[in-house]
């Protein structure tokens, strides 16, 4: 029965596809965000412009509510098209079988020169599997006024630099950083940097991929350093009361100077502290290690059992396309992956265009990169060592446990 | 009645009821106030940490306007209509049915019947979310409004027997056992014995189903994917971000949402509070 | 499930029909069959489903991998698991105080004055407002730096300690919070209980001069015995299945110190990708839900022999 249906739906997608009649093309998103909403709508009225016979059916979802629906219409009634993410998060699903192969559409468009960046991202096994429409990079959103008042003239580029910042602040009662840890993942964001800085990408990786124990002299050589901060009272109390949203007033109200955040945080700021609020780069702590950063991808993908393929590659193609590419990331505040489309003309985006380009390698997140039931533990004990950092060897334990049940005893 | 009438007490009593009535909802309404009052404040404002005190401008024609025309609220709404009405019919029908076959007859089993019925209410009913989709698949009705409205159906019908049961246990039983007597068959016993008598516990339960089941936003999410079968809670859920969530609009659109139920309670209580007595209670 | 032979003939039988000899029988199960079906057919083959996943080690989707009890050996020896199953238990305990604090506001309500009705509706509101939002304003009124109780203690020189950040006061923050609307909910049960107490028992205890509280313990609270279960119960449930302002609040931490066993479940069936751990959960806390369910037969079945 199912089969029959099957082949009525792809005979008359087929007819339909040769006369004007509208054909249908399912999207179903996460992109719940104001300015996610917004970039999403605009791409698909372009789309449908260029494409007057195709109707785009736009199903949004809250980005929690997508996890659950995701796993649910993959397997049942696919769309043709959704949102998700590069990396371990895509691969997840490729593994399953349940994401289509577009390296075709890859190939077609000459994606391989036009999104150097993000080929590894978008591939499993030399094949890719998605189109990315934005990246981002993760660094310090901080109050120009505050530093100042603080006697800070220049931003720091070394570890030392930073901790004598943080001083400084301190001294002008200024609390240096401001997080919320209630969901969790502000504090993967600096793990992910401290221990790039440190321990270099290719030790991040192996630890991402489970091959090197969380109990490792490397990894609590991480939290010391860390530890030096939280002694230092770099961070705001009480984190774990708020979300990231909910933490951001102390940096509205000048009760705090920075933020280590990705550039969805511009928005939020108004517009009088806006103004103030610049950019730098996560320190250097180890001048022998390359600078490796974070760059988390947003990319499209069709799923396997999707009914209206053809349709949904056009969408990729003219997604990836340079002039999109530039509307849809500048609409974001994010960078468009293809090489061609141009940064949005803001501090921020080209403050992070430019360090994304010297860096000598690039990771996705945390949460994106290791096993999402490892992510969850990890984040866990690096909100507890934020609150407690006399636990550490408890909690490093404990994630270890997790890392082994998953990935094996090593 | 119990308590005694008010108005049967001295007048300084009755004038301090009358203080402490409106007090005391003010201060129950608390968080309520806090709800419509982040309703009217602008996201900046809540960026600002300002929570509690007086918004920097107050905005509730916009973020009431953000809401409806950010989304098809006006169809999700009547989608909750469609989802919600039925499914309250269905599931108070077949209760009432089987809460009286469970009350009214001993017969052996009929607790372990029951317990079912309970237990199944227990379950943490997010686990039944992968079954219960692939049974909703292999129906052919999955992402249809009939899927929703039968899981509701079978899945309140679980509380709503117990619920029905309680109350038909505790009716005179007299009542049944004279009709019996006269012939009238059960059918009937039921029709025009007992309903009019549990009226007023069908008229609570319908209230409670109508929240219960127009404030899921569970089901639907697993069930339907289609934005235009989606129901008001569903819908609202789009306001929350990945990152960056609209408090205010969530605030306003959950007012929104909840005004239907608090209507319902309104128009009903008069079923199943003011004046209407338990007929158990005169036999 | 019925044994039919062994039923007793109804005492008068008028006509000789097989329905008509069995009709006390038979009607009970017509009058459940339709219910029971469905129920059986969305409910409880779903749960023997899942409890069949529990021994399955599975992503949500792709291939299942039978691993026999180990699940639940890992369960056992989860510090969180043990954390969120002693959580619950404060949430049991404390969540019974919404059946009370329902009668009570029940008992203030049920007055017939000029607005009450639409008192009551407001009452209700608790109750039907999203759980989201409800979450959202309590954590405002906890927040440390910008909450109301922030506000309103600070100017008397006291510190709030952040509940929600305090590992030791994170789960009574939230069970607060939940006893809002359960309350209100309970105070529907009540106000639809007290419509059935019997009027001329209390003129009776009036003039043997019982008042007050006698009264309401001797005379009104056993009358509301149907009411009370039904309170019971949905606090019960409420308290165990206590989800939504878990994930709202806190997420269940700091670091899983208000984390329940629902909200672990649902953690480990969404965001870890862990079905089969999830199902075991789901087992557990069913298990123990089974406990509650016999118990309160039991008390009803002797009720009900002794009443009737």
């Amino acid at each position: 029965m199912k089969t029959i249906k099957t082949l009525l739906c792809a005979t008359a997608i087929a007819a339909l596809s040769t006369t004007a009649f509208a054909r249908d093309l399912v999207m179903n998103a996460n992109t719940s965000d104001p300015a996610q909403k917004e970039a999403m709508e605009n791409l698909i009225a372009d789309f449908e412009a260029a494409y007057p016979e195709i109707d785009v059916k736009f199903n949004l979802y809250d980005h929690e509510a997508f996890k659950v629906a995701l796993r649910n219409f993959l397997v049942s009634d696919a769309p043709d098209l959704i949102t998700w993410n590069a990396g371990n998060r895509m691969k997840v699903f490729v593994d399953l079988g349940l994401f289509e192969d577009v390296s075709d559409v890859w190939a077609s468009e000459n994606l391989y020169e036009q999104m150097p960046a993000v080929v590894g991202a978008s591939s499993v096994d030399g094949k890719q599997y998605g189109v990315p429409y934005a990246y981002y990079a993760w660094g310090f959103y901080y109050r120009k006024d505050l530093f100042e008042q603080a006697g800070i003239t220049e931003t720091p580029s070394t570890w030392e630099e930073f901790k004598e910042m943080g001083a400084q602040l301190n001294a002008a009662d200024i609390t240096p950083v401001t997080i919320g840890t209630k969901n969790l993942w502000p504090t993967a964001g600096w793990f992910d940097f401290l221990n790039l800085r440190v321990n270099g990408a290719d030790f991040h990786a192996d630890l991402m991929d489970g091959k090197i124990k969380y109990t490792d002299e490397r990894v609590k050589k991480v939290f010391e350093i860390w530890e030096e901060l939280v002694e230092a009272d770099f961070f705001v109390e009480n984190h774990p009361a708020y979300s990231f949203q909910e933490a951001l007033p102390f940096m509205n109200q000048g009760k705090a100077a920075m933020y280590l955040l990705a550039p969805f945080i511009v928005s939020m700021f108004p517009d009088d502290v806006r103004e103030q609020v610049e950019w730098f780069p996560f320190p250097i702590i180890d001048e022998s290690v390359g600078i490796y950063e974070d760059a988390p991808t947003d990319s499209f993908h069709i799923p396997v059992n999707a009914k209206n393929k053809d349709d949904a590659r056009l969408f990729l193609k003219f997604a990836a396309a340079a002039e999109n590419q530039t509307k849809t990331a500048g609409t974001l505040d994010m960078l468009p992956p293809n090489i061609n489309a141009s940064v949005k003309d803001d501090r921020f985006a080209q403050g992070g265009f430019a360090q994304l380009s010297k860096a000598d390698g690039i990771m996705q997140f945390y949460d994106r990169d290791t096993d999402p039931a490892l992510a969850k533990v990890g984040m866990q004990g690096f909100q507890e060592f934020l609150q407690h950092p006399d636990r550490i060897d408890d909690i490093l334990e404990r994630i270890e446990v997790e890392r082994a049940r998953i990935y094996g005893a090593l | 009645m119990f308590p005694r009438p008010i108005q049967e007490s001295s007048k300084s009593r009755q004038l301090m009821y009358k203080v402490a009535l409106p007090i005391s909802l003010v201060i129950w309404l608390l968080p309520m106030i806090a709800i419509v009052a982040t309703a009217g404040r602008s996201l900046h404002d809540i960026n600002y940490g300002n929570y509690w005190g007086i918004p920097s401008e107050w905005a509730f024609l916009d973020n009431f306007g953000e809401v409806f025309s950010s989304s098809p609220i006006l169809i999700y709404l009547l989608n909750s209509v469609i989802i919600t009405v039925p499914s309250i019919f269905g599931a108070l029908f077949l209760s009432t049915l089987a809460g009286a076959g469970l009350a009214l007859y001993k017969f052996k089993g009929r607790f372990v019947i029951f317990a079912l019925f309970i237990a199944g209410n227990f379950v943490p009913f997010q686990i039944l979310m992968i079954p219960v989709r692939q049974l909703t698949l292999d129906l052919g009705i999955y992402d249809t409004y009939l899927a929703v409205i039968l899981f509701q159906v079978a899945f309140q019908t679980g509380f709503c027997t117990f619920f029905m049961r309680n109350f038909i246990a505790d009716l005179p039983f007299e009542l049944v056992e004279s009709a019996r007597s006269e012939g009238v068959s059960e059918w009937k016993i039921l029709i025009h014995v007992i309903i009019p008598l549990v009226r007023p516990a069908l008229a609570a339960l319908a209230v409670l189903q109508f929240t219960f089941i127009w404030n899921d936003f569970f089901w639907p999410l697993i069930l339907i994917q289609s934005d235009e079968l989606r129901p008001i809670t569903l819908g609202l859920t789009t306001l929350k971000g990945q990152y960056i969530s609209s408090f205010n609009l969530l605030a306003a659109g959950s007012l929104i949402a909840a005004l239907p139920p608090v209507m319902m309670f309104f128009a009903m209580q008069r079923h199943f509070i003011a004046g209407l007595t338990l007929g158990a209670s005169k036999g | 499930m019925t044994d039919m032979t062994s039923y007793p003939v109804p005492p008068k039988p008028r006509h000789t029909t097989f329905y008509s000899r069995n009709k006390l029988v038979i009607t009970p199960l017509l009058f459940i069959a339709p219910a029971f079906a469905m129920f059986s057919l969305f409910v409880i083959y779903p749960i023997i489903q899942s409890i069949s996943l529990s021994f399955y080690e599975w992503q949500g989707i792709g291939p299942k991998k039978w691993v026999g009890f180990n699940n639940y050996d890992l369960l056992f020896k989860d510090p969180v698991f043990w954390k969120a199953l002693v959580n619950n238990i404060y949430w049991l305990v404390l969540f019974l105080l919404a059946p009370v604090l329902g009668l009570i506001i029940a008992l203030f309500l049920n007055q017939k004055v000029f607005g009450i009705r639409l008192v009551k509706s407001l009452f209700f509101f608790p109750f039907v407002v999203s759980q989201i939002v409800v979450g959202l304003v309590f954590t405002w009124f906890y927040d440390p730096a910008f909450g109301l109780i922030a506000a309103l203690i600070e100017p008397l020189g006291l510190k709030l300690p952040s509940i929600l950040a305090s590992e030791d006061w994170a789960t009574f923050g939230v069970i607060i919070a939940g006893l809002w609307p359960q309350t209100a909910y309970c105070m529907i049960l009540y106000l639809t209980g007290l419509n059935s107490v019997n009027p001329e028992m209390i003129e009776a205890a009036r003039l043997d001069g019982a008042r007050g509280w006698r009264l309401l313990v001797n005379i009104v609270l056993p009358q509301l015995r149907a009411a009370t279960f039904i309170a019971i119960v949905v606090t019960v449930i409420g308290a165990l299945r206590s989800f939504d302002l878990v994930a709202i609040m806190t997420e269940g931490g700091p670091y899983n110190s208000s984390n329940v066993l629902a909200f672990y479940m649902y953690d480990n069936a969404i965001f870890r990708y862990r079905m089969g751990y999830a199902a075991s959960i789901a087992t557990i806390l069913f298990l123990i839900m089974d406990v509650y369910i016999v118990w309160f037969l039991m008390r009803l079945l002797k009720n009900e022999k002794g009443s009737r």
